[in-house]
C-alpha cells in the first residue's frame, strides 16, 4: 500500500493564489483571525459607546451660566449638587422606587412562566413558548404603549370591564389611593407601573427560563430524595440556582424602566421620570451637564445593585 | 421476617413502553442486593420506583410491611446515591451532607456533628468546606454517599455507583462500600450493568432483562446455574449451547450453558474432538481462546503461559458433561 493515493505526494500543494496563502497563514496564526473578527465591535464598543459615556461623564462635571445659557467648560461639582436640590432629588426616587417595583412584579410574574416552560414544555409547545414571549417584541413599542393607554383611559375596556362584571367600587378605591392613583388608570402611577411590567415582561422571562432550564433535574430528585417537601426544594434548590438568571431579568427591567423616556410621558400622571428630564435638559433646555449628571444616576446605581448582587453571592451558582 | 423491600407485580409503563413488567421481588432486611441488566432492562426505573421518583402503573410496593404506594420520595426513609452524584454545587461540602438535617431543622452544631461523623466514615474528614466542583469523581462519589447516610435511612439506593469511576478507584470502592454496609447493617440495593461488580459484592443479585426480573439468587446460582440462556449470555462470559449440539453430549435435547473456564485445551488426540483456534486475546493471568469445534463456537478461559495454542492451531477440547448446565424453561 502507498500513500500517494492522489498524484504521488503526500503533502498536498497550497491552494494557487491568494486564498491558499491566506487559509494557510490563519491555520498558522489562529489569532490573527481571533483579532480580524474581533476588531469591529472592540471599536464599535471602545469608541462608539466607551466613547460617549466618557464624554458624557466629562459633561457633567461641567456647569451652565444661569445668565448668559451657556456652557462653562471648567471642572466643578456644582450641576452635581443641582440633582440633590428637592425637586431633582424627587425625580430621582420616583424613579428608582418605580423601577424597583417594576423589577419585582415582574420577576414574581415571570418565574411561574419561565417553570413551566423550563420543566414541563417540550418540542412545538415549547417553540409556541418562545414565540408567545418574543411575539409582542416584535411589534412596535410605540404601538404598544398606545394601546395600553386606551385600554387604560376612563372610556377604555378596563373600566367597561369593572362596569360589566359590576366591580366599579373596586376601581373607584384602586383610583382613591393618594399619590399613586388619579381621575384614570392612564393618568396614574399605577397605569405606569402595569405598563412597564407589561413592556419589559420578556426580558425577565427569557434569562429566568434559560437559568430554569440548567437546573439539573437530578439534583430536584436529590433534594426530594432527603426529605425535601416541594416548598423546600424550591427554596433551597431551585431558587438559589435559578438567582442568576433572575438577576441578569433584573438588570434589563431596572435599567430599561431607569432609562425610559416615553412610557411615563404617554401613560401617567405628569410628574416626570429621569429619562424625561434627560430628554427635556439636553433637548429644549439646552442643559447638557444637567442632562449628563442625570444620566450618571442610573449607572452608578446598577453599578451599586451589580456590586451588592455579587456580594450576596447571586453569581456563584453560574 | 418482614422484608426490606418487597415488590408485588409491580409495572411501571411509559406510554408503550414497558419498563418494568409485572415484577415480584423479596429483598432481605440487612443485605447487599443488586439488579443487574442491560442499559434499558428497567433495573433503574425499579430504583427510582422504590426511591419515590416514579410511581407503579400497577401492583404495590412496602417498605419494611408498610405500603409505600403512591408515598412522595421526602416520606420515605430511604435515600440514594445517583450515578452522577447529584451533589448541590451552591453548598459546600458539609451543607451538601447535613442537608436533610437542616430540612428537618436539627440545630446547627448537632447537624455539623453528624455531618463531621459522616465524613469520616466515608474518609474524607477535612474536606467540609470545599465545593463540589473542586473535588475530584471519586471524593464526589464519597460525599454523596456520605450525605446519603447521615439520616441512617431504612434502605440505601446506589445508581451505578462505580460507573464514573476509574479501575483503581472502582475496586477500593468496591471493598469500602462493602465494609460501609456491614458497618451500618443497612440493606443496600445497587444497580449495575457491570456482572462483575454484581457478582463480587451482592448477596444477592437479581437479572433484569425488558422490565422483567429472569432469576434472582445467590452470585453463585447465578453464575453457575443460569436459568435462561440470557442470564446464561449476560452474566460471564458463558457458552450458550444449542440443544442440536447438546445432545450429542449429554443425550437430553436442551439448551444449556457452559463456563468457559471448564473447557481443557490440548494437543490433538485421537479419539477426542477437534476444533481450531480462531483467536486469542491476552487477559494478564488467563487467556482467552475462541475455538471452533465442527461449526460451534466456543469460548474458553485457560490459563496464560507458553502452553497456549497459537491462531489457526488444531487442538482437542474436554470438558466434563457434569460442567454443563441445563436450562429450564428453555425447549
Amino acid at each position: 500500500m502507498s500513500a500517494d493515493s492522489a498524484n504521488g505526494h503526500v503533502i498536498l500543494a497550497q491552494r494557487p493564489g491568494w486564498s491558499g496563502r491566506v487559509s494557510d497563514l490563519f491555520w498558522r496564526r489562529p489569532n490573527l483571525l481571533i483579532v480580524l473578527m474581533l476588531a469591529l465591535p472592540v471599536l464599535w464598543l471602545g469608541v462608539v459607546y466607551l466613547g460617549s459615556l466618557l464624554t458624557l461623564l466629562i459633561q457633567s462635571f461641567y456647569s451652565l451660566d444661569d445668565f448668559s445659557g451657556l456652557i462653562i467648560h471648567e471642572f466643578t461639582l456644582k450641576t452635581y449638587a443641582e440633582l440633590l436640590r428637592p425637586s431633582n432629588f424627587d425625580i430621582i426616587v420616583r424613579t428608582v422606587v418605580m423601577a424597583a417595583l417594576v423589577t419585582f412584579a415582574s420577576a414574581i410574574i415571570a418565574f411561574p412562566i419561565a417553570y413551566l416552560a423550563a420543566r414541563y414544555l417540550r418540542g412545538k409547545w415549547k417553540a409556541l413558548f418562545y414565540l408567545g414571549v418574543m411575539l409582542p417584541l416584535w411589534s412596535s413599542y410605540l404601538v404598544k404603549v398606545y394601546a395600553w393607554k386606551l385600554i387604560l383611559a376612563k372610556e377604555g375596556i378596563l373600566t367597561w370591564l369593572f362596569g360589566v362584571l359590576h366591580i366599579t367600587p373596586v376601581l373607584d378605591a384602586i383610583l382613591a389611593v393618594p399619590a399613586i392613583g388619579g381621575n384614570s388608570l392612564s393618568v396614574s402611577y399605577i397605569g405606569t407601573f402595569l405598563v412597564f411590567v407589561y413592556i419589559w415582561l420578556p426580558y425577565m422571562i427569557l434569562p429566568t427560563q434559560a437559568a430554569l432550564e440548567r437546573v439539573p433535574l437530578n439534583l430536584i430528585d436529590a433534594s426530594s430524595d432527603l426529605g425535601g417537601r416541594p416548598w423546600q426544594t424550591f427554596r433551597h434548590v431551585i431558587l438559589p440556582l435559578a438567582l442568576p438568571g433572575i438577576i441578569a431579568g433584573s438588570i434589563f427591567t431596572f435599567s430599561l424602566t431607569l432609562g425610559d423616556y416615553i412610557i411615563p410621558q404617554i401613560v401617567g400622571s405628569s410628574r416626570l421620570f429621569i429619562g424625561q428630564v434627560v430628554y427635556a435638559q439636553q433637548g429644549t433646555a439646552g442643559n447638557i451637564p444637567l442632562a449628563a449628571a442625570f444620566t450618571v444616576v442610573p449607572i452608578v446605581i446598577m453599578g451599586f445593585y451589580l456590586w451588592m448582587a455579587k456580594r450576596q453571592g447571586a453569581f456563584d451558582a453560574l | 421476617m418482614t422484608a426490606a423491600v418487597s415488590l408485588r407485580s409491580v409495572s411501571r409503563h411509559f406510554g408503550p413502553v414497558k419498563a418494568m413488567d409485572k415484577v415480584d421481588l423479596e429483598i432481605v432486611p440487612g443485605e447487599f442486593f443488586a439488579m443487574l441488566g442491560p442499559s434499558g432492562s428497567g433495573k433503574t426505573t425499579c430504583l427510582r420506583v422504590i426511591a419515590g421518583f416514579e410511581q407503579p402503573t400497577s401492583g404495590s410496593i412496602a417498605i419494611f410491611g408498610e405500603d409505600a404506594t403512591g408515598v412522595p420520595p421526602y416520606r420515605r426513609n430511604v435515600n440514594t446515591v445517583f450515578q452522577d452524584y447529584a451533589l448541590f454545587p451552591h453548598f459546600n461540602v458539609i451543607e451538601n451532607v447535613a442537608y436533610s438535617l437542616m430540612l428537618r431543622k436539627v440545630p446547627k452544631p448537632e447537624r455539623l456533628r453528624q455531618a463531621g461523623e459522616a465524613l469520616e466514615l466515608v474518609k474524607l474528614s477535612g474536606y467540609g468546606e470545599r465545593r463540589p466542583a473542586q473535588l475530584s469523581g471519586g471524593q464526589r462519589q464519597r460525599v454523596a454517599l456520605a450525605r446519603a447516610i447521615v439520616n441512617r435511612p431504612s434502605v440505601l439506593l446506589l445508581d451505578e455507583p462505580l460507573g464514573a469511576l476509574d479501575l483503581k478507584l472502582r475496586e477500593n470502592m468496591q471493598e469500602e462500600l462493602k465494609s460501609l454496609q456491614r458497618t451500618l447493617g443497612i440493606t443496600f440495593i445497587f444497580v449495575t450493568h457491570d456482572q462483575g461488580e454484581a457478582l463480587s459484592m451482592a448477596d444477592r443479585v437479581a437479572v433484569f432483562s425488558e422490565g422483567r426480573v429472569m432469576q434472582v439468587g445467590s452470585p453463585e446460582e447465578i453464575y453457575t446455574k443460569p436459568n435462561s440462556r440470557f442470564v446464561a449470555d449476560f452474566v460471564g462470559s458463558s457458552n450458550v449451547l444449542p440443544p442440536a449440539f447438546v445432545e450429542g453430549v449429554a443425550g437430553v435435547r436442551r439448551w444449556a450453558s457452559l463456563r468457559p473456564e471448564a473447557i481443557r485445551v490440548g494437543p490433538p488426540d485421537v479419539g477426542r474432538p477437534c476444533a481450531t483456534m480462531v483467536s486469542r486475546i491476552y487477559l494478564g493471568s488467563s487467556t482467552r481462546l475462541m475455538l471452533d469445534l465442527n461449526g460451534t463456537r466456543l469460548h474458553a478461559l485457560v490459563p496464560s503461559g507458553p502452553n497456549v495454542p497459537l491462531q489457526g492451531a488444531q487442538v482437542a477440547v474436554e470438558f466434563d458433561a457434569s460442567a454443563l448446565h441445563l436450562m429450564e424453561g428453555e425447549g
